[in-house]
């Protein structure tokens, strides 16, 4: 039950649902939904690999390739950040889903006095190339791909990545990296936002121009309808923000002169699993069907492997909770299901303790071993998209789509995205609705089990294992900066940064001049500042 | 009988981001008829502290989801302190583990909220420490 509306009878019996994203269920389906909304196999699914890939991207689905897992990962110094790396992957893990603490996301050094007491809390500090080569040391990245989930600084930590893999001697077309760096949806929620929208946005522009260029296996954007929803966003409205988001930057992309069929392919999104099972299995399909035929006849895209809805669709944080934690376990297994039976690609849990810490080793691996039972032990990777033909599940499919177009119109109405979170429009609108639904749960209209139902126990709930911030990293990190500011070629670093400062305020990519300030190892603060310095800082709306 | 109107104001000190919970509860304490100033995000605690006398706040609320709640609470104290707004009470929400309110509170932190408290709980135990 949990997020959709239920209207009961004095019997407990159910009169009328409605989803989150607006939609009213019947009690039962026939040929008779398919037909009323105009359900066509070819023109709507087509077979599984085939536009408009409904179904799945590639014809045989889990069959040739179970998902990759790609659980959060990254705390506290860059060498625990390594041992973390190796255990993930000798336990299984097929890619890298680097954390960085705030500092780092936020574009400030370890010893700056701002971020005291921030240092290595929620992710790893990552200062200069330095600890990327401490943090990234026996990783092979040619094989492994690495998620790096910041988004101000994305293009910083991107040239990095790039330094650092020439620094090990990996060709750059070798490496796969994917940079969040989705800054609009850090507005809506989330908040890791430094600079006004234009630059922001530029700046995505310029990672993505870059690595269609210089790294062909990156995919340097990815964008996140996950945090939105987390914020307050319907289903419906998480693909539709996504989509809005990713016309934004493809325009950005398309003004430098570039074809959306050059770069659209890198692409990648990160999308949320939580909330009704069917609603998010027919969100899945709806979305992958909507964004290949936007993308087809919007933008004139017409290589077939461009035209994916590629990414993550990852277990959502805010459907855990703190009360009786051991029951998010649980719900994360059933996350799991719905991404496997939406046909996920690569998939990753919020930890059961994730209310309370930052995920211990214990928790992290137990959402990897959730995720490696499903494929295999339960049979998701018998055969390709096993709810197709379901007279609900189509029917339902078609509804979403309606719906998430509506919600895109909504945004267009405004002017497009970057109008919309400039004005606050989509935050208001999100926070509004967090208010509501968080309003319903405290007065019983949507269920969460052992929150407002089947409560007892709740006051003797175990403790969960906290995961220890330890005061000591932050001294090692800024100890280590400052040898590094010591020994490096101070020289080399004035130069680089004078020469980042003139790239953007001259309006060219900054990316080269990225890469070069980190081979020599300026530091993050450094290059950050030089972008503050020129581009200023957002000033959030208000919104109330 | 007319109640005071209490005045808050809703940090968010810091670099976390993560504002739903400080965004829903502020539309919750409007809602309950309180007068609610907003920060907005990443303010250092010297400007809430400035926030809070320029507007005359009764309570000061702070929202804090990163887990450095113990020293960010104990440097805001000394500050208020310094600026002679110590009488001013506080009171704190997040992601707060169960052992950490016995200490939040031994410092003189005067509400502790952790994520999922009830708006009513909040509501009354900010109108308990207003007056």
């Amino acid at each position: 039950m949990g997020v959709a509306r239920y209207i009961k009878d004095e019997k407990d019996a159910i009169r009328d649902v409605v989803y989150q994203s607006g939609i009213r269920i019947k009690p039962s389906y026939s040929p008779r939904d398919l037909e009323e909304v105009g359900f066509d196999y070819a023109k709507d699914l087509g077979d599984p690999g085939e536009y408009p890939f409904t179904r799945s991207l590639h014809p045989l689905g889990y069959r040739s390739r179970a998902w990759t897992t790609r659980q959060y990962t990254g705390f506290g110094t860059p060498a625990e950040t390594n041992q973390r790396f190796k255990l993930m992957i000798s336990h299984g893990q097929t890619g890298l889903n680097v954390a960085f603490d705030l500092p780092t996301q936020m574009g400030y050094d370890s010893d700056d006095p701002r971020v005291a007491g921030e240092v290595g809390r929620v992710g790893m500090a990552v200062d200069s190339l330095r600890d990327f080569e401490i943090a990234f040391k026996d990783i092979p990245l040619d094989r492994i791909g690495s998620g790096l989930t910041i988004n101000a600084v994305a293009c910083i930590m991107l040239a990095m990545y790039q330094a650092v893999a020439e620094k090990f001697g990996y060709p750059a077309e070798t490496i796969s990296a994917t940079p969040q760096n989705d800054i609009l949806k850090e507005m809506i929620g989330r908040g890791a936002w430094i600079f006004p929208v234009d630059p922001a946005v530029r700046l995505v522009g310029d990672a993505v121009e870059y690595a269609v260029r210089e790294l062909p296996r990156c995919n340097p954007v990815s964008i996140c309808g996950y945090h939105i929803r987390e914020s307050g966003a319907t289903p419906a409205q998480e693909i539709a923000y996504a989509f809005e988001i990713a016309k934004t930057y493809i325009a950005e992309v398309q003004d430098r002169g570039l074809q959306p069929d050059e770069f659209v392919g890198s692409f990648s999104f990160n999308l949320n699993v939580y909330g009704n099972l069917w609603e998010q299995i027919a969100k899945f399909r709806a979305a992958r069907k909507l964004w290949a035929r936007m993308l087809k006849e919007e933008f004139g895209v017409t290589q077939k492997k461009n035209l994916f809805l590629r990414g993550l669709f990852g277990g959502g944080g805010s459907g855990l909770t703190k009360a009786q934690p051991e029951n998010n376990i649980m719900r994360s297994a059933f996350y799991a299901m719905a991404a496997a039976l939406s046909g996920a690609q690569t998939t990753a849990l919020c930890s059961f303790d994730e209310a309370y810490t930052i995920p211990t080793p214990r928790a992290a691996l137990l959402s990897l071993r959730t995720l490696e039972l499903l494929m295999d032990e339960v049979g998701l990777r018998d055969t390709v998209d096993p709810l197709a033909g379901s007279y609900f599940i189509e029917t339902l499919t078609k509804q979403m789509e309606d719906r998430i177009l509506a919600e895109m119109a909504d945004v267009q109405q405004i002017g497009g995205m970057r109008r919309a979170v400039a004005l606050g429009h989509i935050q208001r609108k999100v926070s509004r609705q967090a208010y509501e639904f968080e309003r319903g749960i405290q007065n019983g209209d949507y269920i969460k089990v052992g929150v407002n139902k089947y409560t007892e126990g709740v006051e003797d709930q175990p403790d969960v294992e906290l995961h220890a911030y330890d005061e000591s990293w932050a001294v090692q990190q800024i100890d280590g900066l400052r040898e590094l500011r010591r020994v490096r070629d101070n020289r080399a670093v004035s130069r680089t940064l004078n020469d980042l400062e003139q790239g953007a305020r001259s309006g060219r990519n900054v990316m080269p001049f990225l890469v070069d300030c980190c081979r020599v190892y300026a530091t993050v603060g450094e290059m950050a500042e030089v972008l503050r310095q020129v581009f200023g800082e957002w000033e959030e709306p208000s919104i109330f | 009988m007319a109640e005071k109107i209490i005045k808050i104001i809703v940090g968010k000190p810091g670099l976390d981001g993560h504002d739903r919970g400080a965004k829903v509860v502020a539309l919750a304490l409007r809602d309950a008829g309180m007068e609610v100033i907003y920060t907005g995000l990443h303010r250092t605690l010297e400007q809430i502290v400035a926030a809070a006398v320029q507007e005359a706040v009764d309570v000061i609320g702070l929202s804090i989801m990163s887990g450095a709640h113990l020293p960010i609470c104990r440097r805001l104290l000394d500050l208020m302190a310094s600026e002679g707004i110590q009488d001013i009470p506080v009171v704190v929400g997040g992601v707060i583990p169960k052992q950490d309110v016995a200490e939040l509170k031994k410092m003189g932190i005067q509400g502790v909220f952790p994520g999922g408290t009830p708006f009513e709980e909040i509501v009354a135990g900010i109108r308990a420490v207003a007056v």
